[in-house]
């Protein structure tokens, strides 16, 4: 290993991306303006489930203005179908997914017909004059209902709204028992259903997307998460070679998951843009984005949980019903499915069993939120754990700690098969207790309590861990996912010194920019102002597989790190042959390549470069290059961990719930930017606080979404938050050369169980053990009265 | 159309607007001033907000997708982009979002900073509940307000220490020799004091 100094990796810079965001100098694919460009609307499905049998876009063509207005039966036979790159089994049912409706329409917001105009104005205005008449045809919403005999079906051609149903069980798998035997025997049962409410991730950017159809080329800009994917699979549904694709993701206004798709959008537009032979533009209304792109969560959670009467857990059963949608998405039927090796979170369970199965319903398709099965995951466990802990009599931190991994455990193998690389359970839980007052307000609690208050004082825990960098290539292989894992990066040298990076990760907000220069100025001991990092266009990042699951530094971060290891290795004879000396006798050390034992005899990086450059003098044999690329598969998963502790006041009187204090201990192994990752811990437990008090995507009996505004999904303001306590532990990842593991979910994982903890076990006494999700006021306050919620 | 004139960011722009024109497109799609953006469609997020001179000729905070372009008849508009102050000064406001990493995709920025300058107007000297009281109207999806919170506050302090108020800095030598629109960035120390420390 390169020996460097230390002097970017650890420190809190402000980042680079800032410049452009506050000036207002950002380029939004909404901002993209082209000579010739035009305007596309869309009109979407007024109603969940119906036969079309009338349409007529002719009236719109005939107004000032518009240049071309279709449906998709103009279209079905050009324009694909949308991708599912998860078939999760064999046998899973996988109905076509056509971007523009064709004969029927299976949820509210579906696209029906497109006007394209001169303005956008002009496009919107025409909708009006499309014609379509719908056959109602019944709605399939519930669940367990969809799955009975002779159900309503969302695809009659299927025969049935399973999906599919996908089976971990230990002890099949080998990797522990059989938890049945462990369920029958147990001295303890505890059995619960907990429901995960649909949740819309809501970024703030809306949706946007440009075509640009230049001879055979087609330029693609977009709103998305998945520049590099979306090119594949634009290239493979439309049939058109990826030499002639180019996608790029300019800034893009915040993901959450909801820009990991393929989009119906997309494809329209890709669609019109190849008809006319003209630039379009779509961008969506928020309106039209939460009721058609991809929602989150929606699953019915099953769980049983065996232990010895000392806490000892001894078997866990899971069994999800898991909401697809009217349709499969790019991940749709994977995303419960990363939960399945997680229930088991950081605890030793002997025997664990786990079944989900995919239901199809008339809403709007799921796919991957924040965290992506993980939240669901640590939810129900750690609800559970709580619920155990008044079971056996015991304190919910000590029940944790009886069965957790402890430090001296690691590398453990757990019963879903999974090994963890690193962790130190009981250190960030002693932290998280310390900072919180653990011991105090616990006593408070109890004087409440004695004293009859109405407004009570709830403690919650949730520890947990999850899985991120994904992914092991051959692990995803194994699951049937249909891409690998891997990361890339390249480091261009240019002959001045400075240094351009290219990451096939896709930031959106992250601040790759950033914590990647500070990496490279350390690693090639340059400036962090002379790195510039390239991302989010294919034509300069060719290869990547851009920006989910945490895996952005936690995989690209170890392709980047390697990538700078050759490019001194590459110099290192250069500047061996300019010192007259042998390359074994050199070493590397802030940009400085010096003889061993004569500090003052130095060629630096920039000199070789500019070595290269000129090539007039170079040993016999060298290509004239710095540049390097690598390309990373990991060997594993990180598995970042930490105790999040949230204290609650509950007013029994009004359901008021107010967030007293919160503490988010995370250990993420080493850190690149503390800045940064302060910022994606904060916004994480927002959006897992959200999920506990305040979000729900909710559909009337005839599917429509009732809260298809931001007036109705109601994402907190900052009135609605309070500060919270952030500290870490650090226990670095055995796999990656600095020690990092990922951090863009684990708030959102952790929080949701730690704030429903707290309302819950503020209101023990009045013999509530379950509140659903989101604890609203109404909901809080019928539990409080005995009513249930 | 109706003919309107209105001054953004110093410079006066006479045109024809549709009478449903909202405030928001015009400056976007007529007067590229596309700094300022569209986050909803039922003026819940805030993004974009701008401040606008009232009859009295005072600015303030409003979001430009509740105001008609006719109603910018003869106002003056100060967007994300003429906030700076010459030579590309950062405000105060701007430079205490950079400092405290109060943005992360950055979509709802330029419109939480034009609301955070109006509060900041009203109130020099908030309290964090009045700042969140204050910016109830714009919505982040990334950040969970904290650092926004601490930033407002920073600037709040700068601001006072500055005797401005919430008017733009005026220009110092250093800014001027700025060349590019993204000028006037803090150069970057090892500012620990910036690192959070969590509240024992």
């Amino acid at each position: 290993m390169t020996v460097t100094e230390e002097r970017e990796v650890g420190s809190p810079r402000r980042r680079k991306e800032d410049a452009r965001l506050i000036t207002g100098r950002t380029m939004w694919t909404e901002n993209v303006v082209l000579p010739g460009m035009l305007h596309l609307a869309i009109l979407r499905s007024p109603v969940a489930h119906a036969r079309i049998t009338h349409v007529d876009t002719s009236a719109a063509r005939e107004l000032s203005g518009v240049v071309d207005a279709f449906s998709g039966r103009d279209v079905a036979d050009i324009q694909g179908g949308l991708p599912c790159a998860w078939p999760v089994t064999e046998d899973m049912v996988h109905p076509d997914h056509p971007p523009l409706a064709v004969d029927e329409v299976r949820h509210v917001g579906e696209p029906v017909a497109v006007v394209v105009a001169r303005s956008r104005a002009a496009a919107l205005d025409a909708l009006a004059a499309v014609e379509v008449d719908y056959e109602a045809l019944p709605v399939v919403l519930d669940l367990e209902a969809a799955l009975a005999d002779g159900a309503d079906l969302v695809h009659a051609d299927k025969g049935t709204n399973r999906s599919y149903t996908w089976v971990f069980d230990s002890g099949e798998a080998g990797t522990g028992e059989a938890v049945d035997a462990a369920l029958d025997g147990a001295e303890v049962v505890i059995k619960r259903r907990y429901r995960q409410q649909r949740l819309i991730p809501a970024f703030m950017e809306p949706r946007s997307v440009v075509v640009d159809p230049t001879g055979d080329q087609y330029t693609i800009w977009s709103a998305t998460q998945i520049p590099h994917i979306l090119r594949f699979l634009v290239s493979a549904i439309t049939g058109t070679p990826e030499h002639k694709v180019r996608v790029v993701a300019p800034d893009v206004g915040g993901g959450f998951g909801g820009k990991l798709q393929v989009t119906p959008e997309e494809l329209i537009a890709f669609v019109a843009a190849k008809r006319l032979g003209k630039p379009v533009k779509y961008t969506e209304s928020r309106s039209d984005s939460l009721v058609s792109a991809h929602h989150g969560r929606d699953m019915i959670q099953d769980i049983e949980l065996a232990a010895r009467r000392d806490g000892t857990i001894t078997g866990l059963r899971v069994k999800l019903l898991a909401n697809m949608g009217a349709y499969l998405g790019l991940v749709t039927p994977g995303v419960p499915i990363l939960g399945a090796f997680m229930y088991n979170a950081i605890y030793k369970i002997p025997a664990y069993r786990f079944e989900c199965t995919g239901v199809f319903t008339n809403t709007t398709f799921t796919d991957a939120y924040r965290g992506a099965g993980r939240p669901e995951a640590t939810y129900a466990i750690e609800r559970i754990m709580d619920e155990l802990a008044v079971e056996v009599g015991l304190d919910p931190v000590e029940v944790r700690r009886r069965n957790w991994i402890n430090a001296d455990e690691f590398p453990y193998t757990t019963v879903a098969g999974l090994t963890y690389d690193s962790g130190d359970y009981e250190a960030a839980t002693t932290r998280a207790l310390e900072l919180l007052g653990y011991d105090e307000l616990r006593r408070e609690q109890a004087q409440r309590r004695d004293s009859g208050d109405t407004v009570q004082l709830g403690i919650g825990v949730s520890t947990y861990t999850e899985m991120c960098g994904l992914a092991p290539s051959r692990v995803l292989g194994s699951l049937r996912y249909g891409a690998g894992g891997w990361e890339t990066a390249s480091i261009r040298m240019l002959p001045t010194g400075k240094v351009e990076v290219v990451t096939g990760t896709s930031p959106h907000g992250q601040g790759h920019e950033t914590a990647w220069s500070q990496i490279v100025a350390d690693q090639l001991g340059v400036a962090f102002d002379d790195v510039e990092v390239l991302h989010g266009d294919t034509r300069t990042s060719y290869k990547g597989l851009d920006t989910y699951g945490s895996r952005s530094l936690a995989v690209g971060g170890i392709a980047l790190y390697n990538a700078c290891q050759k490019v001194v290795d590459k110099a290192k004879p250069i500047a061996a042959h300019m010192l007259e000396c042998d390359p074994a006798d050199l070493e590397f050390t802030g940009g400085q390549f010096r003889v061993r034992g004569n500090p003052d005899n130095g060629k630096s990086l920039a000199d070789c470069a500019l070595a290269v450059f000129a090539a007039h003098d170079l040993p016999d044999g060298v290509e004239p290059t710095l540049d390097a690329d690598a390309v990373y598969d990991p060997v594993n998963f990180s598995f970042p961990h930490g105790t999040h502790l949230c204290a609650a006041e509950v007013d029994t009187q009004t359901g008021r719930v107010a967030i007293r204090k919160y503490v988010a201990v995370d250990d993420i192994g080493r850190v690149i930017n503390p800045l940064i990752v302060e910022g994606q811990v904060h916004g994480g437990v927002a959006q897992g606080v959200a999920q506990a008090l305040f979000e729900d995507a909710v559909y009337d009996a005839d599917g429509n979404l009732l809260s298809g505004t931001f007036v109705d999904y109601t994402l907190p303001s900052p009135a609605d938050l309070v500060d919270i306590v952030t500290d870490r532990t650090e226990s670095p990842a055995p796999d990656h050369p600095l020690g990092t593991k990922g951090v863009g979910e684990a708030g959102t994982i952790a929080s949701t169980p730690a704030v429903v903890n707290a309302i819950v076990d503020a209101l023990r006494p009045y013999g509530v053990n379950d509140i659903q999700m989101p604890c609203t006021p109404e909901r809080v306050w019928r539990a409080a009265q005995g009513g249930g919620a | 159309m109706t003919r309107i004139s209105v001054t953004v960011d110093g410079v006066r722009y006479d045109d024809d607007v549709e009478p449903r024109t909202l405030l928001v497109h015009h400056l976007r799609e007529q007067l590229g001033k596309v700094g300022t953006v569209v986050g909803c469609d039922t003026s819940n997020c805030g993004a974009c907000t701008v401040l606008m001179s009232d009859p009295d000729g005072r600015l303030v905070g409003v979001k430009s997708c509740s105001v008609l372009a006719v109603q910018a008849d003869g106002r003056e508009i100060t967007t994300i982009e003429g906030l700076a102050g010459p030579g590309n000064t950062l405000h105060p406001v701007q430079r205490a979002f950079h400092e405290r990493h109060a943005l992360q995709c950055g979509f709802c920025t330029p419109g939480m900073i034009m609301a955070a300058v109006d509060l900041l107007s009203e109130n020099p000297d908030p309290t964090d509940d009045e700042i969140r009281e204050g910016l109830e109207g714009n919505l982040c999806r990334c950040t969970g307000y904290q650092n926004i919170v601490r930033a407002v506050r920073d600037a709040a302090a700068a601001a006072r220490e500055a005797g401005t108020s919430a008017e733009p800095e005026p220009p110092t030598v250093e800014a001027v020799d700025a060349a590019t629109p993204d000028g006037g960035l803090p150069s970057e120390g090892t500012p620990d004091e910036a690192v959070p420390q969590p509240v024992p």
